[in-house]
């Protein structure tokens, strides 16, 4: 394990700490009728914030165990775009072992700033920024979970946009540098705005917006922009 | 609530990793069709520009908090700095903001 490469990863998953924290200090509070144990149980084990919610739900209505399941599908299906994404930023001969713990940290935050890496990511880095996710989603569960006072209003509403914001610094620099990507980026936002708004599109639930914009534009940013061999993939 | 509270969260628990864990597991090559290639390449910006708005307008307490925080969040981003300095200029701008106007 390369301590330099994990210490970069938790400085980068730092923002992810905070913005997880505020989140599942929430999910803490709504979750407590599951009980402190169960809980922190779930929020270990799944690591994901719509899902665990959703999945809280079927809980208390006491859905049978398929929906569940069929559920959790829906609504985690994006990871599977992800996870493809960047099955692509590692080497192909990396150990299969680090492919299974990782995959496990594979949320949308921390997909987000493996994406940012330039180069090939390595395990150890991927490693650093889970483990302080981890920490945030654990912690702020076990907090909302045990009390639901430790955070004031005030705090919880501004560290809202913490994860927003580092999404922001992922995507940033390469709108500045890359022509195409600042299109791509501008055009992803306004047809997500009309998904979000406009009548019949926005009753399609967020997770399949996601995946449907996603495929589509990426799709057609492929067509009409195919990355070349010596692109900034390559180094 | 009648079922088994850890069933139900072993089935969430296999189902969501097995979504993350299949495409690692089985995507071990480089993938040599340009197509698929840029459409991987692309999809990290698109799905966080997908993320990112409109979600973020309702993400603080008040639609105008949220809308400085975006601001210079996207100003900070657009000067290069870092992931951790970015989000943290924008919590402070939304609680400064949040604490003074309302």
């Amino acid at each position: 394990m390369k301590k330099s490469l994990f210490f970069n990863g938790i400085k980068d998953g730092f923002p992810i700490f905070l913005g997880y924290l505020a989140v599942a200090f929430t999910f803490g509070i709504a979750a407590s009728k599951i009980g402190v144990f169960a809980s922190i149980l779930m929020s270990a084990t799944n690591l994901t914030s719509a899902g665990q919610f959703a999945g809280l739900d079927i809980i208390e209505d006491s859905l049978p165990y398929f929906a569940m399941a069929l559920s959790q599908l829906i609504i985690n299906l994006r990871y599977c775009l992800m996870s493809s994404s960047l099955s692509q930023k590692f080497d192909s001969d990396m150990p299969s072992i680090h492919r299974y713990l990782i995959a496990f940290g594979v949320t949308d935050e921390i997909f987000g700033v493996c994406s940012q890496y330039k180069g090939k990511l390595r395990p150890s880095y991927c490693y650093g920024i889970i483990f302080v996710s981890f920490s945030g989603w654990v912690g702020g569960t076990l907090l909302g979970a045990v009390s639901g006072t430790v955070l004031p209003k005030s705090v919880l509403s501004a560290l809202g946009i913490a994860l927003y914001g580092m999404f922001i610094a992922i995507i940033m620099p390469s709108a500045k540098k890359e022509r195409s990507i600042a299109l791509i980026i501008f055009s992803s936002m306004i047809l997500s705005a009309l998904f979000s708004y406009a009548p019949i599109l926005k009753t399609v639930s967020s997770s399949f917006r996601i995946i449907i914009l996603t495929v589509l534009i990426s799709a057609i940013a492929a067509v009409l922009k195919p990355v070349k061999e010596s692109g900034d993939k390559a180094k | 609530m009648s079922g088994n509270v850890y069933i139900y969260i072993v089935i969430m628990a296999v189902v969501t990793y097995l979504i993350r864990m299949l495409p690692l597991a089985l995507i071990r090559k480089e993938i040599k069709n340009t197509f698929i290639k840029s459409f991987l390449y692309y999809v990290p910006f698109v799905a966080l520009s997908v993320m990112i708005f409109p979600a973020i307008l309702s993400s603080t307490d008040s639609f105008y908090s949220a809308v400085i925080g975006f601001a210079v969040a996207l100003i900070a981003g657009y000067l290069g700095k870092s992931l951790f300095t970015v989000s943290l200029l924008s919590v402070i701008t939304v609680f400064v903001f949040e604490l003074i106007i309302f």
